[in-house]
This record gives C-alpha cells, sequence and structure tokens, in this order.
C-alpha cells in the first residue's frame, strides 16, 4: 500500500485551484483562494472553518449561486465528468438537481412558506424529469416516507409552519434527495437544530448515503459532529486549505497550530484538573481572523499563531505537504492509505 | 445570611392562547435554589422553557403561580423602587450581541447606563472612569470607550453586553445563551472570561445553553429541563457523567465529541418523534412520549424529583427510581404500582 494523494479512486466531484474573489465596498475580499480536493462515491468529506473562512461560499461558487456581477470564480469544479464552472446557465440549472442537492441551515428561509410541502416537492422532481403529476406527488410522499416524516401522504398537503424545525429540515433533505443526486451538500444543516435532532438527521443521512452512494460535503464548525461522520476532514482558514486528512488524522493528531487551536478551544471533559481542583480554562485561539480584503502576504495564521517561529511565515506561504503516515480509508478508498497533509512552516520541537 | 441566594417555588409561567384555545405552559411548576457563589447551568432543548425560567427569575416576565425569593425578598411582592434596586443586583447577558446593543449609542454611553439609572457614580468624569474598569474588566481597551457596535467583532461585542450587565455591581448574573452566536474560538474565551469574573467578583452565575459541553465546562451544578419542568438536578460531574433520567441520557449521547473512534463505536440513544407542544402536555411523566423505558405508571403518576445515583443532592424526575409524585385523577401511587401489567 502506498499513499496517494487526496483525489478519489472514481470520484463524483473534483475541485482544482477554486478562487473566488468578490467585489466589495471595501476592496477586493479574496475569499476562496486555490482550494482543491475530491469527494468519491459513497464518502463524506467534512470542510470545517470559522465563519468567514470561505466554506460556504466555496460550494455556492460552484453551483453557480454567486451573483456574477460581484464574484469573480476560477478553477475547475468537475461533477460527474462535467465542469460546473464553464456550463451555460441552462445546463448548470439541469445539472443541479440530478447532480447537486444542496440543504442549507436554516429550513424555514430553504422552504416556500407559502407553497405546500407536496407542491414544493413535486415542482423539483417535475423540473428534472418529465412525469405526470400524479407520479410526482406518489414518489414526493414516498420520499417524505424515506425521511422519516409522519403521515407522508397528509404531509404533503402541510406547510412549512405547520412543522417542527426537525421536520422541516427533512422535507428540505427530501427535496435534495428528489432527483437521487451524486452529491449532496449539507451546508450547516444541523446547526439550528437540538442535538437530539441533530442525531436524527445525521443518521438518516448516513442510512441515505449507505443506500444511494451518495458522495456528502458537510459544511459545519462542529468537530463533534465531524468526527461522527467524516471519512476526511478539510480544514480552511482565511479561503485556504490549512490541513487535510482522514478523521481520525485531523482530530487526533492535528498538525497544523490553527487545527490544535480550534480543538483545544473546545470543553474537554477528559482534560485533568487543576491542582486547585477545578477545570482548567480553555485554550484559546488569540485575535481574529484576517479580514478576506487585506489577507497577510505569507502564513494566513501567521498573526495569530502562538508558535511561529519560521522566518518564512511572514513572508511565503505554505505549500500543503505530508505531515504524517496516514490512515487506511473507509468508504470508496478500503485498501489504501489516505494522506495527511498540513500547510504551516511549523514543525514539531522547533516551537517558539 | 442564607446560603441560598434565589429561589423558586412552584413556579409557573403560562401564557393564554390566543382565541382562548388553552395555554402554553412554557414554566411549568419548578422548584429550585441557586446557592451564593456558584456557576448553575440550565440545560435544555429550544422550547423547554429556560428562557422564560430565567426571565420569570428576574421577574422580566411575570409568573401566573408560584413565587421567586431573591435574597430572602419575595420578588413577586416588591414595589417599584425595591425592584429596581433588586435590578441593579441582578444582570443578565444576552444571545446575540448584535441585537442587544444599541447601534446608535457608544459603548461608553451603553455601558455608563446603569451607573446613571442607579446613581453608582456622581459626575461624568467618575462614570467615564468606572466605564474604563469595567472594560477593562471583560478584557476590552478602554480606549475603545468612544466606538460603536458595528465597530467591533461578535465576541467584543459580547464582551461589552458583559461589561454593561456588571456596571450595577450585581450579585447574579443570568448568562441566556451568551455563547451560542459565536464562533468556537470565541466562544472559548467569553467561556474563559466568564469563569475568570466569577471566580474574581464571587458571582453567582446562572448559565442558560443548549450546549452540554459548554455547561459541562463552566458549570458546578447542572439542571436539565423538559417541557417546563426540572426534571434532573445535580452536581456537575453526577449529572454529566452518571444521568439517572432517560431525557438527560438521551441528551447526553446525542452531543457528538471530537474523537472518531469514540463517535463510531459509542451507543447513541436517538430519541423518536419531536418535544411535544407546551400547550399539550402528556400526563403523568411529560417525558414518556419520547422515553425509551416508559412503563405503566408514567401515564398516571407525575413524578417528582427524588434522590438518584451516589452523588449528594443528585435528584431526578423518573419512576425508574420508584414511583414517587402526584398521582393523575385522584389515584394514589401505590394503586398505579399495584395496578396489574396488560
Amino acid at each position: 500500500m502506498s499513499a496517494v494523494p487526496l483525489p478519489a479512486a472514481d470520484p463524483v466531484l473534483e475541485v482544482e485551484d477554486l478562487r473566488v474573489e468578490l467585489r466589495t465596498p471595501r476592496g477586493t475580499a479574496h475569499v476562496v483562494n486555490g482550494l482543491s480536493y475530491a469527494v468519491g462515491q459513497g464518502e463524506t468529506v467534512a470542510v470545517v472553518g470559522e465563519s468567514g473562512s470561505g466554506k460556504s461560499v466555496s460550494v455556492l461558487a460552484m453551483l453557480g449561486l454567486l451573483p456574477p456581477r460581484v464574484a469573480t470564480v476560477t478553477g475547475r469544479a468537475v461533477l460527474q465528468g462535467e465542469d460546473l464552472l464553464t456550463m451555460s446557465p441552462e445546463r448548470l440549472r439541469q445539472v443541479r438537481g440530478p447532480g447537486a442537492g444542496l440543504v442549507f441551515q436554516d429550513p424555514m428561509t430553504s422552504l416556500n412558506p407559502v407553497l405546500s410541502i407536496g407542491k414544493q416537492l413535486v415542482e423539483g422532481i417535475r423540473a428534472h424529469d418529465d412525469v405526470p403529476k400524479a407520479v410526482a406527488r406518489r414518489r414526493a410522499a414516498e420520499l417524505l416516507g424515506e425521511v422519516g416524516l409522519p403521515e407522508p401522504d397528509r404531509a404533503l398537503d402541510r406547510f412549512p409552519h405547520e412543522l417542527s424545525g426537525g421536520m422541516r429540515q427533512r422535507v428540505v433533505i427530501a427535496i435534495a434527495l428528489a432527483n437521487s443526486p451524486a452529491l449532496l451538500i449539507a451546508d450547516e444543516a444541523t446547526t439550528a437544530l437540538d442535538v437530539t435532532v441533530q442525531a436524527q438527521i445525521i443518521d438518516l443521512v448516513e442510512r441515505l448515503q449507505a443506500d444511494h452512494g451518495t458522495g456528502v460535503i458537510w459544511i459545519t464548525h462542529d468537530l463533534g459532529v465531524v468526527a461522527g461522520i467524516a471519512d476526511r476532514v478539510l480544514v480552511m482558514y482565511g479561503g485556504r486549505c490549512v490541513e487535510d486528512g482522514t478523521a481520525d488524522d485531523v482530530l487526533e493528531r492535528p498538525a497544523h497550530p490553527y487545527t490544535r487551536g480550534l480543538l483545544g478551544s473546545l470543553p474537554d471533559l477528559a482534560a485533568p484538573l487543576d491542582p486547585d481542583g477545578r477545570v482548567p480554562d480553555l485554550a484559546t485561539v488569540p485575535g481574529l481572523p484576517p479580514p478576506p480584503t487585506d489577507l497577510p502576504p505569507g502564513c494566513v495564521f501567521w498573526p495569530r499563531c502562538p508558535v511561529r517561529s519560521d522566518p518564512r511565515c511572514e513572508t511565503e506561504q505554505p505549500p500543503l505537504v505530508t505531515v504524517g503516515p496516514g490512515t487506511p480509508g473507509r468508504h470508496g478508498h478500503v485498501g489504501r492509505v489516505l494522506e495527511h497533509r498540513a500547510a504551516t512552516w511549523y514543525q514539531e520541537g522547533t516551537a517558539r | 445570611m442564607s446560603d441560598i441566594l434565589v429561589s423558586a417555588r412552584g413556579l409557573e409561567v403560562h401564557f393564554p392562547l390566543r382565541g382562548g384555545k388553552g395555554v402554553l405552559r412554557a414554566v411549568d411548576g419548578v422548584d429550585l435554589d441557586i446557592y451564593r457563589g456558584e456557576t448553575l447551568g440550565l440545560v435544555g432543548e429550544s422550547g423547554c422553557g429556560k428562557s422564560t425560567l430565567g426571565n420569570a427569575l428576574l421577574r422580566l416576565v411575570p409568573p401566573t403561580a408560584g413565587t421567586v425569593t431573591f435574597d430572602g425578598t419575595d420578588l413577586t411582592a416588591l414595589g417599584r423602587r425595591a425592584m429596581r434596586e433588586m435590578r441593579r443586583r441582578a444582570g443578565m447577558v444576552f444571545q446575540d450581541p448584535f441585537a442587544s446593543l444599541d447601534p446608535r449609542r457608544t459603548v461608553a454611553q451603553t455601558v455608563s447606563e446603569p451607573l446613571e439609572v442607579h446613581g453608582l457614580r456622581s459626575g461624568r468624569r467618575e462614570r467615564a472612569a468606572r466605564v474604563g474598569e469595567l472594560l477593562e474588566l471583560v478584557g476590552l481597551d478602554p480606549a475603545v470607550a468612544g466606538r460603536y457596535p458595528h465597530e467591533f467583532s461578535g465576541g467584543q461585542r459580547q464582551r461589552v453586553g458583559i461589561a454593561r450587565a456588571l456596571a450595577g455591581e450585581p450579585d447574579f448574573l443570568v448568562c441566556d445563551e451568551a455563547i451560542a452566536s459565536l464562533d468556537v474560538s470565541v466562544q472559548a474565551q467569553v467561556l474563559n472570561l466568564l469563569r475568570r469574573l466569577q471566580r474574581q467578583l464571587g458571582l453567582t452565575l446562572l448559565f442558560i445553553s443548549h450546549d452540554l459541553s459548554a455547561i459541562r465546562h463552566i458549570s458546578d451544578r447542572i439542571a436539565v429541563m423538559y417541557l417546563g419542568r426540572i426534571v434532573e438536578i445535580g452536581p456537575a460531574s453526577a449529572v454529566g457523567s452518571t444521568p439517572q433520567m432517560p431525557y438527560t441520557q438521551a441528551l447526553l449521547s446525542a452531543v457528538p465529541v471530537p474523537h472518531p473512534e469514540l463517535e463510531r463505536t459509542r451507543q447513541r440513544i436517538v430519541l423518536r418523534g419531536d418535544v411535544p407542544s407546551p400547550a399539550a402536555v402528556p400526563s403523568g411523566c411529560r417525558f414518556r412520549t419520547r422515553c425509551p423505558a416508559a412503563f405503566e405508571p408514567c401515564p398516571d403518576v407525575d413524578p417528582a424529583l427524588q434522590p438518584v445515583g451516589t452523588a449528594p443532592d443528585h435528584v431526578a424526575a423518573c419512576h425508574l427510581h420508584g414511583v414517587i409524585g402526584t398521582p393523575v385523577d385522584g389515584r394514589t401511587a401505590e394503586d398505579v404500582s399495584a395496578a396489574p401489567v396488560d
């Protein structure tokens, strides 16, 4: 077994050097700066980062959902052999449903409040599949049953406000899955939900993924969720990937100072107590992320880095390089070793 | 001086539903003591009534039944002047630092308002000096006093909100989802700050959150709320590691932890269905409709808090530990537990 670079064996999606610039009153915002990754069949890739890291903008850009007057998108985003970034708007519309389903954070704003659940599902199905209404309606009811909505036939005639947050998010997932997409993108899909409901939704997505072999991009800031669902993790900071690898490598053996800071700022119940018998303070990352209109030269994390020491930190952007032996892959990667990479000049033993 | 700073007995906050269609029982019979100098974490899912309970303890919403005492004084009987003094002694930090600060007022104006209202510092210069002290206390540069909220990040705004809450030199601070809208690394900064202030100023803290990890980190004791009731309460270590009520167990098992191996192997208790509406609370134990361990007495006896586990002061409202409580429709607890199984 030899270590292979991150692209999956038979990728559903391949992103190459994706860059997004937004025109803002404060100048050009460099929101995504050279992002490359791939998602394999049945694989879950978690994209992790805090607000402003570019994680949501990167998927909006791929799907052509950014206003073209403001956004400049370059690079390649190949979904099942076709580059989304060079596609005509009509072709993109055709591809979106059966190609990629999207689930956003807030189910109340992604559903139309004045249309019944059934209308919204039927519309989604018929937009990509020319079937009679009655057939689409039957399929809609099946989908609602599949995502665990009680009494799916009656639920079709209900309106979004009549459902709870968890039920609404199930409806959004049903719509996203209506055309059996090869790729499902969940952007903070469980963030607004209670933990018990979040557990239900995660179970649901994992079950559907196992049944249909869907590739999943799960965008989140919750590293606990990542640990449970992700095959691979990509940590974003300042619009760049600063670390990637299997969930085990990135979460248990983080190499980048930012990933370490992020993990250290989570309350850990296994942490030893202070001498005075108290729970120790949380480690924090001092300062704030740089504004995308004014990124530092060199390493993007340099101004906040607690272990900066290399003279190159300030001037030279560190490349993503292998930092460990990697770990054996799971879904779609069985029998292969997946690399663990980080972009930092920091090396173990040279701290401060 | 008693050890108890804030106490609720039989506290109820019911809201009438429009059109006379019954009542929404947001807080539905809460007995609670908050000890001087402790941090009590109040955890529960959305709609369980935890914010309403926090508001009721400060009399920001009037209770429909029951009493709240603050440092031995019955709040429900206080007049205006006495209530104003009470307000000085109890502060509140809100969830959304974007919505809870007036965008047209400078930080200095926001933080000094309580000083003026309560007559704590006479003279502009004294107030400005105190604002500087307060900003320093929460880790902000006093030089930012002349700035407006939009010039700050979310975490910095929350610090301003905390400085304002501390301006009246309160004994009691209610933090209602105070870290929920912040990024992970900023949450850690604010959690550390609250812990430091609590120790430094000897504050009594009620930390309301849906985030069990944060609650376990910051609290001395944890209270778990479900549909308007406290269903389990005890030392943070006991409730956090050996919960005794099936709801708390499910809640804890649903919290994802950032360890892949652990996440892959552990058994998660996935609850069925949704939380019932607080306008239609189930009879007997209100958790029974989703409880994986529900049995015969659950619909018939409303469980009372009883000692559970091995830690002192750990109580839970659950019949698995003995059928104790108020029977529904006049039967006794003994009748119900003796009833044949069908």
